[in-house]
């Protein structure tokens, strides 16, 4: 029994975090919110140097075939900077639904592209109704009531539509399922859902533990009545309840990435708890941080806001927690 | 990462099943907080002693099996599995034990640490005052020097003494320096309650059972330190106590006194509740709150695996363990909470027809009542909170 990462493992992650907190800046965001992508120009390239984006794809397509144990915690990393790239749904979902599914030649193909960073996957669960970058996409992988399938982007209509979250760049997509472009059955689709809930979580952990940071920072900069309003025992207790809920929703996280990595039973289960109690978790802690900010808080000024929507948006994704809790109750109790 | 079990400790868990189920008593024992089932959980305390069940993770020669970490928590899943009954000598095993470990001499090691895992001596803690509840360091009650006698003399009062109407001892913190304020000058004492001078009065607790008391002093005597164990003594430094208390204190809030199987066994059973009585009850969000305590319980449940993990590999949690304290003890609330909605509106009944047809008490009811005392007890949880943002996120004190 061993209940944490290995040093490795937090070792990659912290390359990650380190790369990702020069480039992945308040101001760097800001520009993506404004940018024809949503992206940071770049950033993408530097991931794929640094083997995130082909983590979990095979080393004879250009992958470090790992886990999602591996994954979990840069996904996490991700969140803290409110990374807007598609490492959860590309890195984390479509790598893996295509190393297991896809046809040969067409896994071969995509994964090595994927890898080298010159084609970019989109994803649409049906859990989710907007699909992310699905504007630059070389390809789609869809969801259908049999389903997964790989869906070539010229037989796709999109419209776009505009998120609360400006880095995210989503779409309605509308398309005709077809015995050719299927790749996998439910049970494959149900794995899709089960990873992006995971790496989903794991990114709203990182985004409430950020949101917290700045209202720790805040709190004790900030006076009134001649002291640091942090000083106050009702902003003490606010400030608690953010940990406690976030800090109990990590094991639950991390588990389910471990479950994931060993093709346990339960992983969708898992899965299901850990989205359930990391959507919570960075509700919780977004309004907090709101409301123990006050007025800068409530403004686009001020950086919280660029976590808080990203929060609001992903806390929908994948599930939301009252439909991963309704799975839980659908496993436990019959 | 490894969730799994060795096969030592898979055949250790084997071992810690096959006994519990053989010994287990059955029917349930009543609540060990009257003096008739206090007597009643004393013989289960002692058969657990006699079979070296009683505190597994102590050495042999304190009468237990020198079991890992991990051990203990396989030990109290399967205790709390199969429904065995509250651990009436808790104070004593999970809350003093680790201070003696800390901080007695050998001799008081060797002559407390025996008795207390047979049940021979039984353990209360004496902190809370009338005056000094979350303010632990007001604490008034006093031991005043007898140098005549080489000891002390206690005066005062200690309250809300969990089973203190039943115990035979009692741990406290006592102002040993008379010019000394707030947490300086308080010395840890232990005090055999059959001493010259100490009163104890039981009173009712919420829940009906007498096993609250309030503890008087009027010049009862403890030896210094290395007098004679039996008289009671000093634990660690004269006006020293209140780091040894606060070494007892992260026992008490951490992973010791609440281990995870406690709630991973208590949301099986309202799972059973659920699957009996669910159908039957008009209220579509209690689906919802049952789903929400069995995720709860994992989460405490591996919350805790990751803490050990940390303890094992020499990282100790720190201040961390009153985030676990807040955890349990609002999750053990919410549990029982939707337990009573499940009952619907029988969940004001005491007591209820058993298996057999005959009267016993209504659990659920029970644990509500007893559920509500952990917000408040080991620290209340607003102090708790104040210890998180101060001590783990650093927010400023004033």
């Amino acid at each position: 029994m061993r209940f944490a990462f290995t040093q490795e493992q937090l070792d990659f992650a912290d390359a990650v975090s380190d790369l990702l907190s020069k480039e992945c800046t308040p101001t760097q965001l800001r520009v993506a919110w404004e940018n024809e992508t949503g992206r940071i120009p770049g950033l993408w390239d530097r991931l794929v140097e640094m083997g995130v984006v082909g983590l979990l794809a095979p080393e004879g397509v250009g992958g470090l075939a790992m886990t999602e144990l591996d994954l979990v915690r840069i996904a996490y990393e991700a969140g803290r900077v409110a990374l807007p790239e598609p490492l959860s749904t590309v890195t984390g979902v479509v790598v893996p639904a295509l190393r297991d599914h896809a046809p040969t030649a067409d896994a071969e193909r995509f994964l090595t592209d994927i890898c080298a960073g010159s084609s970019t996957v989109a994803l649409g669960l049906s859990a989710n109704p907007l699909v992310e970058n699905a504007a630059d996409a070389s390809m789609f992988v869809l969801e259908a009531p049999d389903g997964l399938h790989l869906v070539d982007p010229d037989v796709v209509e999109l419209t776009p539509e505009v998120s609360v979250d400006g880095s995210r760049r989503v779409s309605r997509v509308s398309w005709t399922p077809s015995s050719a472009t299927l790749m996998c059955g439910a049970d494959g689709a149900g794995q899709a859902l089960d990873r992006a809930a995971t790496f989903t979580a794991a990114e709203l952990c990182g985004l409430a533990d950020t949101m917290l940071a700045l209202t720790t920072g805040y709190v004790t900069e900030r006076k009134q009545f001649g002291v640091p309003i942090g000083s106050f025992q009702a902003i003490k207790h606010h400030c608690a309840n953010a940990l406690l809920k976030v800090e109990f929703a990590k094991p639950l996280v991390w588990r389910a990435a471990y479950s994931l990595s060993l093709g346990d039973p339960d992983a969708s289960v898992h899965a299901s708890m850990a989205k359930a109690a990391a959507s919570d978790a960075a509700d919780l802690v977004g309004r907090i941080a709101m409301q123990c900010h006050g007025g800068i808080g409530y403004t686009v000024e001020y950086d919280l806001h660029l976590y808080l929507k990203r929060a609001w948006a992903l806390v929908a994704q994948d599930g939301s927690a009252a439909s991963h809790r309704r799975k839980v109750a659908d496993a436990v109790l019959g | 990462m490894d969730l799994t079990w060795t096969p030592d400790e898979q055949a250790f868990r084997a071992e810690c099943r096959t006994w519990l189920e053989a010994n287990v008593p059955n029917p349930p024992l009543p609540s060990g907080d009257t003096a008739e089932g206090f007597a009643l959980h004393l013989d289960w305390e002692r058969k657990l002693h006699a079979d070296r069940w009683a505190v597994v993770s102590w050495p042999a020669e304190h009468g237990g099996r020198g079991a890992s970490l991990w051990q203990w928590l396989i030990f109290e899943e399967e205790y709390y599995r199969v429904g065995a009954p509250q651990r009436v000598t808790q104070n004593g095993i999970f809350l003093l034990a680790p201070s003696i470990y800390e901080f007695g001499t050998p001799a008081q090691q060797d002559y407390y640490l025996p008795r207390m895992s047979s049940g021979e001596d039984l353990w209360c803690q004496g902190w809370s005052e009338p005056n000094a509840g979350s303010d632990l360091a007001g604490i008034t009650s006093k031991a005043v020097r007898d140098d005549e006698a080489g000891g002390w003399r206690l005066y005062g009062q200690k309250t809300w003494t969990t089973r203190g109407a039943f115990c035979t001892h009692l741990f406290g913190l006592f102002r040993t320096d008379p010019d000394s304020v707030r947490h300086h000058g308080l010395t840890y004492l232990l005090v055999p309650l059959d001493a010259e001078g100490v009163t104890v009065r039981g009173f009712g607790r919420l829940d009906g059972d007498e096993g609250f008391a309030e503890v008087f002093f009027d010049g009862a005597f403890v030896p210094d330190g290395d007098g004679d164990p039996a008289a009671g003594g000093v634990l660690g430094d004269v006006n020293g106590g209140w780091g040894v208390a606060m070494a007892t204190t992260s026992s008490e809030r951490g992973l010791t006194l609440r281990s995870p199987g406690r709630f991973t066994a208590a949301a099986a059973r309202l799972v059973e509740l659920y699957r009996e009585r669910g159908g039957t009850v008009d209220d579509p969000g209690v689906r919802d709150a049952v789903a929400q305590a069995w995720i709860d319980a994992e989460a405490y449940a591996l919350y805790t695996l990751s803490d050990v993990t940390g303890i094992v590999e020499g990282r100790s949690p720190g201040a961390r363990s009153s985030l676990n304290k807040i955890f349990w003890s609002e999750l053990d609330v919410r549990l029982h909470e939707a337990s009573l909605r499940l009952l619907n509106g029988e969940s004001e009944l005491t007591e209820w027809a058993g298996p057999d047809g005959s009267s016993v008490e209504n659990p659920w009811l029970k644990g509500y009542q007893f559920s509500l005392s952990g917000p408040i007890y080991a620290g209340t949880n607003e102090i708790q909170r104040n210890i998180v943002a101060e001590r783990v996120l650093g927010l400023p004190r004033k």
